[in-house]
């Protein structure tokens, strides 16, 4: 069967972007191919993993699960997005630091679940860390470092905050 | 002991040599990777566990599929050898006759456009004639069908120490027990994948996710029929391996270069989730038997072991592994008299391979099981029964290796037991237990994990490795061991920087390309610190002295002094290279046919507390808390150590509770990540690590192995630790809600209870 | 990826009406696309049948939580994260804030919707108990208007429900009048999260002067769809809460329910983990409500 393609305007890391592609490709497909963005990582195409985390209109969702169509207008955020310049995000920094990146293919999905768990919550005790973190699966960290990272990460941003 | 000599960069938490890139997003893994012109293959792979192809059919008239697009590979293609070059020699590349288990690769296709693939490997039909399986270990040793070889036996070892059966008629108590593991799935969040590209002049060239390099270099050569300088192998960023991509990548790179070369095109092979889960190796399951006889105060008289494990379809590692099964099946205790019968069993189910322990997670599960029903039997606790078994300086194993270097067990269970508040916390429990529908317990093990290849395996090795300096002032470390996480680049490169003497951001990594670097071995067994580590340390130690000597490097100097003193060795060298051999430490006498001597050139030693709670509504057990203690030689980066203790402590959690590979008619039926259950943040445990250090003058700069250690106490631990709290002996892991359902169910109807 | 994009016409619902207009015309030739957690694993698998897709996500018809003095109604397109952020759902209907935050991951409850948990018709589906205990109203539309039904009455057999192929469901509604009873809601799974159900037991009770006025159990994974379990209420309704009523209903609940063996557990299992949930509601019951 051949179908019509879609005109798609995403706003992807702050800028315009526009694709021709089929509305029932993944928004992973078309992050990955058609925007060469292959930061955002595929590790099981059934939303269990994590590691396709992008932010839709500042919600997590999976890639993976999101057919391209439905994020036609929509703001897009990726860990690409996540450094401004040569300045490393809190979270990147502190996953540096703490050792929150071991094989890494995890890495990205987890920044962008961690930005939106500080996002809504920028102080989360270690529960609600467990919890924001519970759709991304890490096979080599056991999860501590990653749980440091966060708290790392919360804590700088709260020495910004007061430093203001 | 010996004090360790300051060290500036090693035993710091240096970051991670290529963390930037992977925080940044910017780290390419194999499947962010693009060649010009580039197709993309797939595999058509058996439905039936074992029979022989009658025939094999292309659908005509399938929607959006025309052959004449498409590029086939069978076994008829293979210009060399139609096998995987491993320790033997008999796993096809591709089945031509017999196919042997579900999943194996059959006939391979490519096709420019990736999508067209999953509708052509559906169009693809092989007829079998199917012949009887045999799909568990009892059935292999049935021998009514033979699979393999005469007698369905891919390796055997027997060992004895003493004389076993002068104890049996007089021991005080003897107690007997018999444990099964199940396979268990790496579950590296990056799947397998290669980029192949041939053509006649160059030959073979591949990049992939892969542990070693130079196994899948020697795999090619054989597959293509090409010399050394004709097959180049490249790692790529690798997204976890735990041994699932020591084998593994050879059968993968292979089916690419044969798709590339067929179509005179780059060739990507990337497996999804489902076909990595269904077709790729797993841990080998087991089952331990013990015989154990004590005097009436516990002291081991007599160990008698069987061991048998499941290889799957192909002798791939099955030898190796049974191999350090057998030498961990005695744990960390003195016994005068031991025999150990084992025996590696063929299945036609998909081949087991190499997975984080090698062996030693099963049949220290046992032993450490069985210990707990022996101190039971001899009516002491779990911390007595090993104290008073534990080795000490000076003794000797199973195969009779002095203990030269020093073992403080001891010392490590007084640690764990403290850090984890054992005592106080059981005394609790026991009168909280007594009224609340959660049952809480601790469980210890101890246990032993040898650091590098076993007897004279690194011998056979022979690494070598080393450092360089390009023209360019690039100081770059040549070893083919890999990073895929546990910190290969980053700790290699800490040495090669306190050798030279030049700060850590100064050095870097050679490409790990077989074009490039030497071979120093591949990335397993827990050798990369110890072994390829010192091997660094030596060629630091003597690029130094060579400049020293002549090249007029002073006692003090910057990078650029040191850089200079480069360029004058170039000048009169030609190179500024500095490569080392591997040399064995003295006393490693192995003898491979008695199986006796030194097993090992370095022992890590460790002691675990797990806390568990039961929740008698749902039968689930969670660990609630969990403290690793051990012993590991030089740190070389604690947040890279610590880091990998969490991590196996979190995949042996997973191991004994959540992780179950459920094969129907040998294919793995729960092939989704819905369905094979590895523990997420919300339910590891907290785990608290603590290292002693007792440096081991043979290990760069004092290390030994760790990266498998943890992930071989866990398991017992956490039985254990639910034996304490429901006084339930389990012996079987994974051990699901359900098992312990059906037990807590017969215990109270005290009648069988439909599992 | 095994799906073919390519395969599957996906069209952009832009209002309610154009939707609904759609699905009238051609009858069972399209399927309503909302979060697309259950469509786009069965597409990545390559077991989507090539099809027709209307989105229905973002519809602002199908969207919101309408509060008034009698009833709170939830549309079918609320995802679960918007479910759970929801303060008065939290205070009154807490069963199925509960029950959100139990759906997959913070990723899937940001795309997962009320409607397609329900009409995806899994047995296993999270929020149906809570919302079977809650005697929730199903509100169905088409272009030839609405219509509403017990939700009770609403799954009639395995993924087979009483929703014509042109309908949509609207709305989810819930009386306001459970501040006063005793709610329990326990989910059995693989692991504390993104685990699918297998066992689970939602009740609410009214117990005054130690006698159960108002019952109702709802239960996952232990029939072929989610069930009210009527013949366990039966035993507790109008009787004192002592340990006969409670033997009765656990006597009844391992006769009613009718638990299967699959890839992620037992029946045995499953059964017995039931009556252990159930069990455990009892004797809350009595020690919060009973009179000894």
């Amino acid at each position: 069967m051949s179908i019509c393609w879609s005109a798609i305007e995403i706003t992807i890391n702050g800028e315009s972007a526009s694709v021709q592609v089929p509305p029932m490709k993944r928004l992973l497909d078309v992050l990955r191919e058609d925007l060469g963005l292959t930061g955002t990582k595929e590790g099981c195409g059934e939303g269990e993993c994590g590691s396709c985390s992008v932010r839709m209109n500042g919600e997590l969702v999976n890639s993976c699960l999101v057919p391209v169509l439905q994020a036609d207008g929509a703001r897009i955020e990726t860990v690409e997005g996540l450094a401004i310049d040569a300045e490393l995000h809190p979270l990147q920094k502190a996953f540096l630091e703490c050792g929150g990146a071991q094989c890494g293919i995890c890495t990205p999905g987890m920044l962008m679940a961690a930005t939106q768990l500080l996002a809504r919550n920028p102080s989360p005790s270690l529960s609600e860390i467990r919890e924001g973190l519970a759709g991304n699966l890490c096979r080599c960290t056991g999860f501590m470092k990653i749980f440091d990272s966060v708290i790392e990460a919360a804590a700088m941003n709260g020495e910004m905050k007061n430093a203001r | 002991m010996s004090a360790s000599p300051k060290t500036r960069i090693v035993g710091t938490a240096q970051i991670r040599k290529e963390g930037v890139d992977k925080v940044l997003g910017r780290a390419k893994y194999v499947d962010d990777l693009e060649i010009e012109g580039m197709w993309y293959g797939a595999t058509v792979r058996s439905s039936i566990p074992r029979g022989r192809i009658t025939g094999i059919h292309f659908s005509p008239n399938l929607p959006g599929i025309d052959w004449s697009e498409f590029v086939v590979v069978t076994a008829a293609d293979i210009p060399g050898k139609n096998h995987i070059q491993m320790i033997a020699a008999d796993q096809p590349c591709l089945a031509g006759g017999m196919v042997n288990h579900c999943d194996e690769a059959i006939v391979l296709i490519a096709h420019r456009d990736k999508r067209r693939l999953p509708a052509a490997v559906s169009g693809v039909r092989v007829e079998y004639e199917p012949f009887t399986a045999v799909l568990s270990i009892e059935d292999s040793e049935a021998q009514r069908e033979i699979i393999w070889g005469d007698n369905n036996v891919f390796k055997q070892f027997h060992l004895e120490k003493g004389n076993v059966d002068s104890v049996w008629a007089t021991a005080e108590h003897i107690v007997e027990g018999e444990y099964h593991t199940g396979a268990q799935e790496h579950l590296y969040i990056e799947n397998n994948g290669v980029i192949a590209e041939y053509n006649e002049e160059a030959g073979i060239k591949v990049w992939g996710s892969l542990q070693c390099p130079f196994y899948v270099h020697k795999s090619l050569m054989a597959v293509f029929d090409l010399p050394a300088d004709k097959v180049r192998v490249i790692q790529t960023e690798t997204g976890g391996a735990f041994g699932g991509k020591e084998d593994y990548p050879s059968v993968l790179a292979s089916h690419a270069g044969l798709l590339a070369m067929k179509a005179r095109r780059p060739i990507k092979m990337v497996y999804d989730r489902m076909e990595d889960l269904a077709a790729t190796t797993k841990r080998h399951p087991s089952r331990t038997r013990h015989r154990t006889a004590v005097d009436k105060n516990g002291k081991l008289l007599a160990m008698e072991i069987e061991i048998a494990t499941d290889g799957g379809a192909y002798s791939t590692l099955s030898s190796t592994v049974l191999s350090r099964a057998t030498l961990h099946s005695t744990g960390p205790y003195v016994c005068p008299n031991v025999r150990i019968h084992s025996k590696a069993w063929a299945t036609n189910t998909v081949p087991y391979g190499a997975f984080r322990g090698f062996g030693a997670p099963q049949t220290i599960f046992a032993i450490e099981r069985h210990m707990e029903q022996v101190a039971k039997a001899v009516g002491i606790d779990s911390t007595e029964i090993r104290r008073r078994n534990f080795l000490h300086d000076g003794d000797s194993t199973a195969t009779e290796q002095i203990m030269r270097e020093p073992v403080i067990l001891d010392i490590l269970l007084e640690r764990a037991l403290e850090e984890s508040g054992y005592h106080a916390k059981r005394k609790a429990f026991a009168i909280e237990n007594a009224n609340s529908a959660i049952r809480r317990g601790m469980g210890i093990a101890a246990f032993y994990h040898g650091s590098g290849f076993t007897g004279s395996g690194e011998r056979t090795l022979n690494s070598l490795a080393g450092i360089d300096v390009t023209v360019d002032g690039r100081v770059r470390v040549l070893v083919s061991s890999t990073e895929f996480g546990q910190g290969t680049n980053t700790i290699l490169t800490q040495i090669a920087a306190e050798s030279l003497g030049i700060p850590y951001e100064d050095v870097e990594m050679a490409p790990p390309d077989t074009g490039i670097v030497p071979n120093s071995g591949p990335t397993v067994a827990s050798r990369t610190s110890m072994v390829v580590g010192k091997l660094i340390e030596r060629a630091g130690r003597q690029l130094i002295a060579a400049l020293r000597d002549s090249a007029g490097l002073g006692e003090l100097y910057s990078t650029q002094d040191f850089l200079t003193a480069c360029e004058n060795h170039r000048a009169i060298h030609g190179t500024v290279e500095s490569l080392c051999r591997y040399e064995a430490p003295p006393n490693i006498f192995w003898d491979d046919r008695a199986y006796r001597g030194e097993a090992y050139p370095a022992f890590a030693w460790a002691v675990y507390v797990a806390e568990v709670a039961v929740d008698t509504t749902t039968y689930s057990a969670e660990v609630t808390n969990f403290y690793a203690v051990q012993e590991v030689g030089k740190v070389l980066n604690p947040t890279l150590a610590a880091g990998q203790i969490e991590g196996g402590v979190a995949q042996g959690v997973g191991y004994a509770l959540y992780e179950k590979v459920i094969l129907k008619n040998g294919h793995m039926a729960n092939n989704q990540m819905t369905n094979y259950i590895m523990p997420t943040a919300a339910d590891v445990p907290p785990i608290a690590v603590f290292f002693e250090e007792i440096p081991f003058e043979h290990g760069a700069y004092g290390a030994k192995g760790i990266g498998e250690l943890p992930h071989d106490g866990p398991a017992p631990a956490i039985l254990n630790a639910i034996q304490d709290a429901i006084g339930e002996n389990f012996t079987s892991i994974p051990l699901q809600p359900e098992d312990i359902f059906v037990r807590l169910a017969f215990v109270n109807a005290g009648e069988a209870v439909e599992a | 990826m095994r799906g073919d994009p390519e395969a599957h016409t996906l069209h952009a619902g832009n209002s309610l009406s154009e939707v609904l207009a759609r699905l009238a015309s051609a009858p069972g030739e399209w399927t309503p696309l909302a979060g697309g957690t259950e469509v786009m694993v069965a597409h990545a698998a390559g077991r989507l049948t090539p099809g027709k897709f209307i989105s229905v996500w973002g519809l602002p018809e199908l969207g919101g939580i309408a509060v008034s003095d009698g009833s709170i109604s939830i549309g079918g397109g609320v995802t679960f994260g918007q479910l759970r952020r929801h303060e008065l759902i939290a205070s009154e209907f807490p069963l199925l804030t509960r029950a959100a935050s139990w759906i997959g991951s913070i990723a899937n409850q940001n795309r997962a919707t009320l409607a397609g948990n329900i009409v995806n018709g899994s047995p296993a589906a999270d929020a149906p108990p809570a919302l079977l205990v809650y005697d929730a109203e199903i509100e169905l539309v088409s272009s030839s208007g609405r219509r509403r039904m017990p939700y009770a009455d609403f799954h009639i057999g395995y993924k087979r429900n009483q929703m014509r192929p042109d309908e949509l469901v609207l709305a989810l509604h819930l009386p306001r009048r459970f501040t006063r009873h005793a709610q329990y809601l326990r989910k059995v799974g693989t692991r504390r999260a993104m685990a699918i159900t297998k066992v689970a037991i939602a009740g609410a009770a009214l117990v005054e002067d130690g006698v159960v006025r108002e019952i109702r159990l709802g239960a996952a994974s232990l029939a072929n769809r989610p069930v009210r379990l009527v013949n366990t209420e039966s035993e507790l309704l109008g009787r004192p809460l002592d340990s006969g009523s409670s033997s009765a209903a656990l006597t009844a609940l391992r006769n009613e329910v009718l638990p299967i063996d699959d890839i992620r557990s037992t029946a045995a299992y499953r059964r017995q983990v039931a009556v252990n949930l159930l069990a455990e509601f009892l004797d809350e019951l009595v020690v919060t409500r009973g009179v000894r």
